[in-house]
């Protein structure tokens, strides 16, 4: 087995006397997809936000390529090489997809903003993960579709030469031809050797590109294992009660938010 | 169709290009296609402002005989640029979608601090200047940091900045009184002209340095293979700039005296102050980070912060900058008038200004504008008061017209607004 590029060990976070993420495990291992699955208020997206460096952690440790490290905040996890794409986006609908990729780390010469690096930066990113639906890099960002809009923000992702990208729910407002773009994507990203953490509800996506899954069920990792270890039934199992045949947490019962 | 090859072959990173990758708009006719089309889309940019300065001079020049004269149209030129100065600033806090409604009267009480510091200190002129924009520096940061770190909507902070700050040449001065405004220099911003060949020498540079940047743009741009527009495009704006700047320096440059036996001629000393300020604007809001930022942050503030972009920081040097420009415009208005009073930057100097930056083209939901759009908007507005002025209208009439105007602009903003987003432009 490969070392995983980042892991988290023994993690718990609490907002307030919520404890919402108990004792967690998890790894993400280069060229592979990772799906982290789990119902509504599992607690995915404070996973993410904890590797993304958004939410501090009350226990446990932050290793990233064997190493321990110490993160207090977007920027040391954006420094690592790990970056988000978010749900909610996060793109600026008046300006152009190269503004958007390079927004916050614009590149500049003596005289000012170097847009031929950035156009020219820009397009071979788009090229190198065979984008095949935006017109021209001067597109403004609000006359994009939703996966075009997807894709910019995974292109402005792995721009940066980032080592692991965290997608939360890149699908989830998608229709059938998008989502398939996407999915395509996240494989590439992967193939290309970056560690992808992809967060879905959709148990036909993540069985058709995830190479691990990682089922969190009341803030408990139920199950990290190989994709080919399960089948669909066996993950909404895992997700619903926490438990599927001998996988999953020994007591479901005992678990208590 | 054997030549429409490249959309179904694979695509060739190799090339450093992907599929149906434009590089270039085409030919004139597709740019003014594309033109057009973002028009339909809601995107008027300028388009509404210049065609109704045209209709304006029109109705003005046919009303009465001495609007077109060149002494009436030096004239104008120095109405509109406090105008446009103070337009030039209030873009910046468009831009963010916020609004300062103080900033008229944060320019009376700048110029009144710069008048005092004048006449009661004898400083000289730019010593004074900068106390006046200092001062509305400090009034900038202190609207930005209420609106930035307690969260109160720009409205309100700026409605009651708006009320206080009435009382600073009120205090200075007392009701009734004025400072006179006679310093040379800046009195003659608006009563002394360029000498004529110095006007023509600038006129001729400014051209040929925008041409100049403009082919080596267009140059460097297609030579690295990136996206530029057509050089029909190029050559055609150089072409409308040199008309328009040429031909301005030439009405201004020629003897306008309505008495023979001296001569007025030369460009107002105010026009090379607007158009220094429209240049370093315009550069610093489309070729710096800062500039991208602020646009960043009027587009969607949460995308910005989650950019790494410092949101507090940049929407304080925004209400700094629209204050700092706004103690600029109280100085020009100051110096048109010939004197500083507790009531100046009042009255309609604000509406006229968000309507001057509004007609321009600038939103007023955010994320869109230029410094272009303060000096478009602002000759606007300036011709339509100095038009009623000519026509010797009731004053009432003037607020009634210019109230209008805003209304007019700000549902051209709004409904191109609905457009764009349903067009997706
Ligand atoms: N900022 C917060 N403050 C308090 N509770 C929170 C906060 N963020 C998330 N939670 C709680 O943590 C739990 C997990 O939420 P979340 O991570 O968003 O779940 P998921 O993304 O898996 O749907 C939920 O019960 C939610 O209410
Ligand atoms: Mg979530």
């Amino acid at each position: 087995m490969v070392e995983p590029l980042l892991e988290l060990r023994g993690v718990n976070k609490s907002f307030g006397v919520v404890h919402v993420l108990h004792d967690v495990d998890f790894a993400v291992y280069p060229g592979q997809v990772t799906a982290l699955v789990g119902d509504n208020g599992a607690g995915k997206s404070t996973l993410v936000k904890i590797v993304a460096g958004i939410y501090g952690r009350d226990s446990g440790d932050y290793h990233f390529e064997g190493k321990k490290v110490e993160v207090h905040g977007p920027r040391d996890v954006a420094a690592l090489g790990v970056e988000v794409v978010y749900q909610d986006l996060a793109l600026c609908d008046n300006l152009d997809i190269v503004e958007n990729m390079f927004l916050g780390r614009e590149e500049t010469t003596r005289f000012g903003l170097d847009e031929v690096a950035m156009e020219t930066r820009a397009r071979e990113t788009l090229a190198s993960l065979s984008v095949r639906t935006v017109k021209s890099v001067r597109q403004s960002v609000a006359s994009l579709s939703g996966g075009q809009r997807q894709t910019v923000a995974i292109a402005k992702a792995v721009l940066w030469n980032s080592k692991v990208v965290l997608l939360d729910e890149p699908t989830a407002a998608l229709g059938v031809a998008q989502t398939r773009q996407v999915l395509d994507l996240v494989r590439r990203l992967a193939d290309r050797g970056l560690g992808v953490v992809l967060i879905s509800h959709n148990m036909g996506d993540v069985l058709e590109v995830a190479d691990r899954i990682t089922a969190l069920y009341l803030g408990r990792v139920a199950a990290d294992v190989s994709a080919k270890d399960v089948n669909h039934s066996q993950i909404v199992e895992l997700i619903t009660a926490g438990r599927s045949g001998d996988l999953g947490i020994a007591d479901p019962a005992t678990a208590t938010v | 169709m054997s030549t429409d090859t490249d959309t179904a072959s694979a695509p060739s990173p190799a090339a450093g290009g992907f599929d149906n990758d434009n590089r270039q708009a085409g030919s004139i006719a597709d740019s003014a296609r594309d033109y057009v089309n973002r028009l339909r889309g809601g995107d008027m940019g300028s388009l509404p402002a210049i065609l109704g300065l045209v209709v304006l001079v029109v109705i003005f020049a046919s009303l009465n005989d001495r609007f077109l004269t060149t002494y009436n149209m030096a004239n104008l030129v120095v109405q509109a640029s406090a105008i446009i100065v103070l337009a030039m600033g209030i873009v910046f806090v468009l831009l963010l979608g916020e609004i300062d409604l103080s900033a008229g009267v944060a320019g009376g009480a700048c110029a009144t601090i710069t008048a005092l510091m004048l006449i009661d200190y004898d400083w000289t002129w730019w010593m004074a200047t900068l106390a006046g924009v200092a001062f509305g520096a400090v009034i900038g940061l202190a609207i930005g940091s209420l609106v930035s770190f307690l969260g109160i909507p720009s409205f309100v902070v700026t409605l009651a900045f708006f009320l206080g700050l009435q009382a600073v040449p009120l205090k200075l001065i007392g009701s009734g009184g004025s400072l006179r405004f006679n310093d040379p220099v800046l009195r003659g911003l608006s009563i002394k002209n360029v000498p004529v060949t110095a006007g023509w020498v600038a006129a001729v540079v400014i051209v040929v340095a925008f041409a100049a940047l403009s082919l080596w743009r267009y140059r460097s741009l297609s030579a690295k293979g990136l996206i530029h527009p057509p050089i029909a495009l190029v050559v055609i704006r150089i072409a409308v700039l040199a008309v328009i700047v040429l031909g301005l320096t030439a009405l201004l440059n020629a003897n306008r005296s309505p008495n023979p036996i001296f001569d007025i001629s030369g460009i107002p000393w105010a026009a090379p102050v607007v158009i220094a300020l429209l240049l370093f604007w315009t550069y610093v809001l489309t070729k710096t980070r800062f500039g991208r930022h602020l646009y960043a942050v009027g587009g969607n503030a949460e995308a910005a912060r989650r950019a790494g972009i410092n949101v507090l920081r940049v929407r304080i040097m925004a209400f700094v900058i629209c204050t700092g420009m706004a103690a600029l415009a109280g100085l020009l208005s100051a110096s048109y008038t010939g004197k500083v009073s507790p009531g100046s930057g009042g009255s309609n100097t604000l509406l006229y200004a968000v309507a001057a930056a509004v007609i321009g083209g600038t939103s007023l939901f955010g994320g869109r504008g230029r410094a272009l759009d303060a000096v478009i908007g602002g000759l606007v507005i300036a011709t339509i008061s100095n038009g009623l002025g000519l026509l010797n209208q009731a004053a009432y009439i003037n607020f009634v017209v210019t109230g209008s105007v805003l209304l007019l602009a700000a549902s051209v903003d709004a409904i191109s607004r609905r457009r764009r987003s349903s067009a997706g432009v």
